[in-house]
């Protein structure tokens, strides 16, 4: 277990291609499951026949209904993440296209599909794309989908707007992931206001069990309705693995694609005949969530407070509360509020709980249903038990009760770049040059803004690095006029959203230096192929983007297109000071691979020679978590200056030998290790 | 949900951490137990705080652990341990690796590592059973089996036996890595060792 995770988190491949698929799902089901009660391949008898229901009912029990265990078939019982159900029931469903861009906390559930034989995978360049794949495949009359995480769905959502104007052919399931609590993402925001912005329907599943099967009823639904159905998951579904019994796959043709420009095509004309069946097709899906199996009422003896909830928060509520009567929303937009109102009379007050924005609240409280919600629950964040309790004893007048112990005082631990990472070199490099500014983007790279390179001064969106930066050239005014302006882009995020910001640099002659980091993968979630990379969502050879001739193509001169090796600490200082130096658009592309990655080739380790190490810090200044400081000293210099000294040892056993830490030792202390040196962790 | 076990799993991203808690959740699914499993991972990979949470009995709604709420924490890190220590219960136990992984915060001067994360937690009057999992795996030979001692040493302080939890390592091994069983069978007994040793002398002082 050394300290670095670049081994651990290792990225496993999954080089499957369509004739080999069914022999790896047997694996799956047989050999990777190995804690199976039964290692048969599942039952059918356990999805029941396929003459499905419309909208397929949940388990028999409700999983918050029922207090013992509820039977199940061994062999189709499996332990799930929320990603993992949803991708086991859209193979179920009999899926033919499934199409994401990776993003926390979205990302496996393509990657699963992909492992599933019988339909059609794809990474796409970003979640519009995917959206607009998932629509044609519905269009031509199969059953599509895509996955997103939340910013996703603002990229995607220029195509939902008119989709719902056209509806679908083939039932048609979105899934969008919300980082409720913010794990691993730019901001938090709430997908339930597309369902409203888009007067469509949202089924939000309260654990992997219910991901399964609303994902199996959102198909009927979709098709039912003729529209896309949002699936709302969030952190706690998406990476909670829970029991789940699955089923076996039903096959659904494609219907086949019918000329119809009137539904299809959407001009002014055209589109003012389908605004007024949209709102039609409202009317009649407020009816069906009236009536929906997925909406719960589950009652309790203490009626002093009945919840609304929906989601991981309903689980929360019902862990918190255990008596109290739940109204839980499972097809939660468009909301239920008669049976609500009905819910609210055998209560003496209602409280909505819900993560994160006040969107039930909002739409009880219009329709004169009186309410608690926001005023007493923070809009921030899961509302975990933890949460919930001080809101509620303070709305009941009760005291709230103190935790056993308060919490110990450690040093925080923030996420860091892995060892020997490629961008290692760039920040140590940028944290070099001075009076630059340097436009950010999103990817592993957005770490640059921390410890210790400070190197990154912006981070909006996908592919803002770049016009951002000409924003910042074009606006510039006396105080910034002598400032160097970087932006900093990953091969992904060039290729998801940050050509058409080239583009726009290279037409209206922007004075920017664009530093292309392409490290052939995406990285942060977990090294994914991409167009960059010349591998397909299987692993599989494919076309392989080119974008020395890509960015030529959008209009940098040639001599101002640079590849530089990252590892190469001198050239790439030169080569940024001399294109930060010339007033035109340039481009300098770093080209060696993740270290998550298979392309990655590990080199023989390092070590410190105690006797050499002189105590200069500048190795520390990289930034590799291999690097450790194991004894400090405080000197006066003879200029009377005092300064700390910070002698260094190589964690051995994480070192992979990038090199870059002997670069800018001066008493060349870094030598090759003795071979096979096993030092794990720094003992201080 | 009275009968529900609380299991808090802590160490940091790279350590091996979700695979134990995994492993433990598959155990107890084998013996008919509802589970969830829950952490947060996206940037914890990135070398940062990951806590795994594992809960599991006749029926599991949240699958949150909240503060005060933890039957067993299992520490693969030491300041980690002391980091999560508030989220025992009172009564609860903590066992954990004496290993201290340093972080570039820490390496820079920015911040100091806890001088002895075990006393501390141990003057908070948690019971705490520490050991070094790292030089144990070492000695076996194989730093990786370092996940295996932590499940070992954690083995005799579950609600089901140790043997049942043993047999569900090796069936993953059995699968994947053959030649891999008898050293986690050793080191899976190494650890139980470890830690019974650990409660004598707690008894004998």
């Amino acid at each position: 277990m050394p300290y670095g995770n670049a081994g651990a988190f290792h990225y496993k491949r999954v080089p499957v291609s369509p004739n080999v698929l069914s022999e790896r799902l047997k694996y799956r089901l047989r050999e990777s499951r190995a804690w199976e009660l039964s290692t048969q391949v599942p039952s059918p008898v356990a999805s029941g026949s396929a003459t499905q229901p419309l909208i397929s009912p949940l388990p028999e029990t409700p999983p918050m209904a029922s207090a013992s265990i509820t039977p199940a078939l061994a062999a189709s019982r499996l332990l799930l993440s929320g990603n993992e159900a949803v991708a086991r029931a859209v193979w179920e469903s009999g899926v033919r296209v499934a199409a994401a861009y990776p993003g926390t906390p979205s990302t496996e559930m393509l990657e699963e599909i992909a492992t599933y034989p019988d339909l059609y995978a794809e990474w796409s360049v970003n979640e519009k794309v995917s959206l607009e794949v998932a629509i044609g495949a519905s269009m031509a009359g199969s059953r599509s989908f895509c996955a997103m995480k939340h910013v996703g769905l603002n990229v995607a959502s220029d195509a939902l707007m008119t989709l719902t104007l056209t509806g679908t052919n083939g039932g048609l399931v979105i899934a969008v992931a919300d980082d409720v609590g913010l794990s691993s993402s730019q901001n938090e925001q709430d997908s339930r206001y597309w369902g409203r912005f888009a007067h469509l329907p949202i089924m939000e599943p309260a654990d992997s069990q219910e991901a399964y099967a609303m994902t199996k009823a959102a198909f009927a639904f979709s098709e039912e309705f003729q529209c896309p159905v949002i699936l709302r998951l969030t952190t706690r579904i998406c990476h909670v693995k829970a029991l789940v019994t699955v089923g076996e796959r039903e096959v659904h043709e494609a219907k086949g694609f019918e000329k119809n420009p009137r539904r299809w095509v959407m001009v002014p004309g055209n589109a003012k005949g389908r605004i007024p069946l949209m709102f039609e097709r409202e009317k009649a899906l407020r009816i069906a969530a009236e009536n929906s199996p997925l909406n719960i009422v589950e009652d309790g003896k203490d009626k002093r407070i009945g919840f609304v909830s929906s989601g991981p928060a309903a689980m929360h509520v019902r862990e918190t509360f255990p008596d109290a009567p739940l109204f839980k929303l499972g097809l939660s937009c468009p909301v239920p509020v008669e049976k609500i109102r009905a819910f609210a009379a055998g209560v003496d007050m209602l409280v909505v709980v819900e993560e994160v924005e006040p969107l039930v609240e909002m739409e009880l409280k219009a329709a004169g249903i009186a309410c608690h919600g926001k005023d007493v629950l923070p809009t921030i964040g899961e509302l975990a038990p933890d949460v919930l309790r001080p809101g509620i004893a303070k709305l009941l007048g009760v005291p709230v009760e103190s935790l056993p112990q308060t919490p110990a005082n450690v040093f925080p631990r923030p996420p860091t770049m892995c060892v020997a990472c490629p961008h290692l070199g760039v920040y140590y490099t940028l944290s070099q040059l001075k009076n630059v500014t340097i436009s950010g983007d999103i990817g592993c790279y957005t770490l640059g803004a921390g410890h210790p390179w400070n190197a990154l001064d912006s981070c909006i969106s996908m592919g803002a690095s770049l016009p951002m930066a000409l924003g910042m050239d074009k606006g510039r005014g006396e105080t910034d006029k002598d400032k160097k302006i970087v932006a900093v882009i990953g091969d992904s995020t060039f290729l998801h959203m940050g050509m058409q910001g080239m583009v726009d640099i290279t037409w209206n002659r922007g004075n920017v230096t664009v530093l292309l980091l392409d490290n052939r993968a995406v990285g942060m979630t977990g090294g994914q192929d991409n167009p960059a990379n010349g591998r397909n969502i299987h692993g599989d050879p494919a076309p392989r983007v080119d974008f020395v001739k890509l960015v030529e193509a959008l209009g940098v001169k040639p001599e101002r297109i640079r590849q530089v090796d990252p590892y190469q600490l001198p050239v790439l200082f030169k080569t940024l000071r001399e294109e930060t130096k010339i007033d035109e658009p340039s481009v300098i592309i770093t080209d060696r691979p993740c270290v998550l990655v298979d392309d990655y080739k590990r080199q023989p380790s390092y070590q410190v020679e105690d006797s050499k190490c002189t105590g200069c810090g500048n190795c520390v200044d990289i930034g590799c978590p291999a690097i450790h400081v194991n004894r400090r000293e405080k000197v006066i210099k003879p200029s009377g200056k005092e300064v700390e000294l910070q002698f260094v040892n190589i964690e051995t056993a994480a070192c992979t030998g990038c090199g870059l830490c002997l670069q800018p030792c001066a008493p060349n202390a870094i030598v090759a290790a003795v071979p096979v040196q096993t030092v794990s962790f720094v003992r201080k | 949900m009275n009968n529900v076990t609380n299991i808090l799993v802590v160490g940091i991203g790279g350590q091996g951490v979700m695979t134990a808690t995994e492993i433990l959740a598959e155990t107890a699914i084998s013996l008919g137990h509802d589970a969830k499993k829950t952490e947060v991972a996206g940037m914890a990979q990135r070398g940062g705080v990951v806590s795994s949470h594992l809960r599991f009995g006749d029926k599991v709604l949240s699958p949150q652990i909240t503060a005060g709420e933890a039957d067993l924490i299992v520490g693969f890190e030491a300041a980690e341990s002391l980091r999560w220590s508030h989220f025992l219960k009172p009564g609860g136990m903590i066992l954990m690796n004496t290993a201290r992984l340093v972080p570039p915060v820490v390496d820079g001067g920015l911040y100091d590592y806890p001088a002895d994360p075990v006393a501390e937690i141990r003057a908070k009057g948690i019971e705490v059973h520490a050991f070094d999992a790292m030089s144990i795996a070492l000695d076996l030979g194989d730093m990786r089996l370092g996940n295996t001692v932590m499940l070992g040493a954690i083995a005799d302080h579950l609600p089901f036996s140790a043997e049942v939890l043993l047999e569900s390592i090796l069936k993953r091994f059995s699968s994947r890595k053959p030649h891999m069983v008898e050293l986690n069978r050793k080191a899976f007994e190494a650890g139980r060792r470890a830690v019974s040793a650990d409660f004598q002398t707690a008894e004998a002082a």
